[in-house]
């Protein structure tokens, strides 16, 4: 493709420049994934640090005041660090390819809402070192914890979610503006994979909400600084106004974490089942109904502030409603599985336990969603479990089979099955020695973000505890693979799995630096 | 035996042990089905949502597993071509709108009744502090002496450094519980000082949020004498998880003798809140009193945590002007994590502790301080 020109546009630049002002879909693609990955080191370093605190009653290694820094850091970190500059890795690398485009619609503005990541979260980081201690309000900030009664580094955190909001704002137009234009003709929307849609779909979501979060972080600045009183309540403000505006922005984000996901798992299962995805349409519309009804039941986060009962009853009823959509992708699923012809390398593994224990986090919501059952579970142990069952066999093992299932796409090289193999089933034990006895814990009445807790939990802490370190530990098998298979292995041949479609696909590994510079041929896009 | 087996059995040996020290009630798996109607309805909805939850899993993971065991390439199995079908959609689509109908019906009307608070016998204020909480039981007639206290944890620190060993009720003591007759309708109006707390008893199935600004209500019918423990629920900064509830529901006589021994308390309290105290008394009752209410923030020796939580060892206002460090107590720093102490102590409390901390940490002002002194202040305010 390049060898008709030989201007210096065609390889990669070298060294650091390369990195530094690339605008080529892939390359920030990787960048985004190295970022995720090495903040997801990070952020499992502060939960390895609340585990370690939490295996014995007492208080042996940290302070109370660093131990609410570390929960509200992991949270931040993982939510905004990790998980979603790892989808929005993926979407750089992915969907050109799997839409038959030549790169982004807006590369210069790829590159720019990459790097400011970086220091958006060297300078969340730093409030560690800063006097008064970094954030420890918890990764959902209530006022007036956050805005009168914060360490002065709130300020830097601010700051940080600004920052972090204008990527994920630019990210999401880039995207949009890609899958809207630059599609390959022949390309129909309901032609395009389910991964595309699920963004599509994900990044109106991020445009919608992101201005929300901007808007609260906002209002806490000038309550901080400039003597307003929107969460004063001495002031004639409204501490619970500040839960509705972050939660209507916090329940879109927490489906802005799992679309994607879905989009993931619905590639790789038809893949390996060597079967098509049953119902390709419904998973569209149920995509489509979970990101409408994302906006309409975010107070099921506050069904303790005392709302009236009709307010209650309203959330609660829209709540039990996303089952339905969820139902129809996790039937779908099943379906698409049922008399295939399967096998199990890395990235169906991952993906099975995905459809399981996501299914089983989707349990633990809808009986959250039942409000007088959530007085009980309401901001204990159980939800805890509920929000990381979703969240780390949900989504991030979406992301370690997007990892497996692509990197031959990415490398040119096979990986390791071996290890591949063996981080899935260390990360399958762990997580759920982990996270499962947490559901005792909180129905026994233990409530989250203590440093220390009551002798009657001191077993099944200490239980998750080890499953935690086995947990984390075993991600570094993670970065043994991804490191392997960049420097060698196996060639990998264009079509990877045997049961692969798409135009992704068509194209030799790795992908050349530059692909569809002219469009590809529409007798290659089917129907999904 | 074996070596390997005897080495197993040694390692198992040694695992319990290290970890049997904790096993009273340790394996609890579920929520209680507690000591009221609600708590009790709650814990049939919460068992019924989950068993639907386990038939779902049941046959969706069951189908799964067998298409795991069946299905696979390994066995030759070649994949069906069947792809869409509108029926199959319909049908898992109603049916789990069909199940979660005959979910809302029994939750709509628990919820109902829990949210009706009217008609109550007896109402109490729970007021959530960083980090303690103040019970205020209303009274019916304006001319009865009024009783109010603050209930604070009363595990010994050096437990919680792993100094002494834990007791049973580690982390869920107070030392003063709340205290309420059994078979009444008892109405929490629930709020708070400073930052959002919540306040929650598991065996009532009660947690509400006590939020600045608003009064939430709450209410609970306790059928069985009996101590229940809870914990604030909302993070609310440094010693969240160190603001335990304790709840002793008695029989209506045994809380009419305790009442009316409060209230006894309440106007002794009043007698002696302008009468001198000695120096020695002054000292131990304020270490008592510092170690409990002020340690978590200004900590041990007075050394702080900068800089949010200013030292008092060396400060220039617990070594300065008498009366401002009086006002500051009194009225605490707005904008600051320090509260007013006017309401939390008494005038014999709140001059013992000055005279603590203003001859202690190396602090070596010589001042006696007096309730009056106190009392004169509070009264030209």
């Amino acid at each position: 493709m390049s060898a008709a020109h030989d201007d210096h546009h065609h390889g990669p630049a070298k060294g650091i420049t390369r990195w530094l002002f690339t605008t080529n879909h892939k390359d920030i693609g990787s960048l985004y994934l190295w970022f995720s990955f090495a903040m997801f080191l990070l952020g499992g370093t502060f939960a390895m640090v609340i585990r370690a605190e939490l295996f014995q009653p007492g208080l042996q290694l940290v302070e109370p005041n660093f131990f609410n820094q570390m929960t509200t850091m992991h949270g931040l970190i993982m939510v905004f660090g990790a998980v979603m500059p790892a989808f929005v890795g993926l979407a750089n690398w992915m969907i050109p390819m799997m839409i038959g485009a030549p790169d982004m619609a807006l590369p210069r503005m790829n590159n720019w809402s990459f790097w400011i990541l970086p220091f958006a979260f060297a300078m969340l980081s730093s409030t560690l070192l800063m006097d008064g201690g970094a954030p420890n309000f918890g990764w959902t900030f209530y006022a007036p914890l956050s805005t009168t009664y914060a360490p002065a580094s709130v300020t830097f955190f601010i700051f940080a979610v600004h920052i972090m909001g204008a990527s994920s704002i630019m990210g999401s137009i880039n995207i949009i503006a890609t899958i809207l234009n630059m599609r390959a003709p022949g390309m129909t929307l309901m032609k395009m994979p389910l991964f595309v849609w699920t963004w599509l779909i994900t990044a109106y979501l991020l445009i919608a909400v992101m201005p929300v979060l901007a808007g609260v972080v906002t209002m806490m600045l000038f309550d901080i600084h400039f003597g307003t009183s929107f969460f004063n309540a001495a002031g004639g403000g409204d501490p619970v106004l500040f839960q509705h505006v972050f939660w209507f922005f916090g329940h879109p984000e927490v489906y802005i974490m799992i679309l994607p996901a879905f989009g993931v798992v619905s590639a790789i299962i038809p893949t390996f089942a060597r079967k098509r995805l049953f119902g390709y349409d419904s998973m569209v519309y149920a995509t489509a109904s979970i990101a409408f009804l994302s906006f309409i039941v975010w107070a099921h986060h506050m069904f303790t502030v005392g709302m009236p009962i009709a307010g209650e009853l309203f959330f609660m009823y829209a709540t039990m409603l996303i089952a339905v959509p969820t139902g129809v992708k996790v039937f779908n699923w099943v379906a698409t599985m049922f008399r295939g012809s399967m096998t199990f390398e890395t990235p169906m593994l991952f993906a099975i336990a995905f459809v399981v224990l996501f299914t089983m986090g989707g349990f633990t919501g809808l009986m959250l969603a039942i409000t007088p059952a959530d007085f009980q579970y309401h901001d204990t142990y159980f939800v805890v479990a509920h929000f990381h069952y979703v969240l780390v066999p949900g989504a991030v093992f979406s992301i370690m089979a997007a990892t497996y299932y692509w990197l031959p796409k990415w490398t040119g090289y096979m990986y390791d099955e071996r290890l591949g193999k063996l981080h899935f089933w260390l990360s399958f034990v762990g997580v759920n020695v982990l996270f499962f006895p947490q559901h005792f814990l909180g129905l026994a009445g233990m409530p989250r973000r203590i440093p220390d807790y009551a002798l009657q939990f001191a077993d099944f802490n200490w239980i998750s505890s080890i499953g935690g370190f086995l947990f984390g530990a075993s991600q570094l098998i993670l970065l043994v693979v991804v490191i392997k298979c960049v420097k060698g292995g196996k060639k990998a041949t264009a079509q990877v799995w045997e049961g692969a479609q798409g135009l992704e696909w068509t194209v030799e590994s790795p992908a050349p630096y530059h692909t569809f510079t002219t469009p590809p041929d529409p007798k290659l896009i089917h129907a999904q | 035996m074996l070596p390997k087996a005897k080495l197993w059995l040694a390692l198992t040996v040694a695992a319990v042990s290290m970890f049997s020290t904790n096993l009273q009630a340790a394996w609890d798996l579920n929520m209680p089905q507690g000591v009221t109607q609600i708590s009790r309805e709650t814990y049939d909805l919460h068992m019924q949502i989950l068993w639907w939850c386990v038939a779902i899993g049941v046959i969706v993971f069951g189908v799964m597993l067998w298409s795991i065991i069946n299905h696979r390439k390994s066995k030759g199995a070649v994949s069906a071509t069947f792809h869409e079908s509108t029926k199959v959609e319909i049908v898992w689509t109603i049916i789990p709108f069909i199940i979660l109908i005959l979910m809302a019906i029994p939750a709509t009307r628990v919820l109902t009744q829990a949210y009706d608070s009217s008609e109550s016998d007896l109402d109490i204020q729970v007021i959530g502090y960083q980090w303690r909480w103040e019970y205020r039981y209303l009274r019916q007639d304006s001319l009865e002496e009024e009783v109010s206290f603050f209930s604070s944890l009363s595990t010994p620190r050096e437990q919680i450094s792993n100094e002494l060993p834990k007791d049973e009720t580690y982390l869920l003591e107070v030392d003063n519980p709340l205290v309420i007759p059994i078979n009444k309708k008892v109405r929490f109006l629930v709020t708070s000082n400073d930052v959002i707390h919540a306040w929650w008893v598991p065996d009532f199935a009660v947690k509400k949020d006590a939020i600045p600004g608003f009064i939430n209500e709450i209410w609970a019918i306790v059928e069985e004498p009996g101590v229940y423990r809870g914990q604030c629920a909302e993070l609310c900064g440094l010693e969240h998880g160190f603001m335990p509830i304790v709840v002793h529901a008695v029989p209506q006589d045994e809380y009419d003798a305790w009442y009316a021994g409060r209230q006894e308390q309440a106007v002794a309290a009043q007698a002696m809140s302008n009468s001198a105290i000695t120096r020695d008394d002054a000292m131990a009752q304020g270490e008592a009193i510092y170690n409990r209410t002020c340690l978590a923030c200004h900590q041990a020796g007075g050394v702080g945590l900068a800089p949010a939580f200013p030292a008092l060892a060396g400060s220039s206002v617990v070594n300065g002007d008498l009366t401002a460090n009086i006002e500051l107590l009194l009225n605490g720093v707005p904008g600051t994590a320090m509260a007013a102490y006017a309401r939390q102590l008494n005038p014999v409390e709140l001059a013992s502790t000055l005279t603590y901390i203003r001859n202690a940490f190396g602090n070596s002002t010589g001042d006696l301080v007096q309730p009056a002194d106190v009392n004169a202040i509070l009264e030209a305010q």
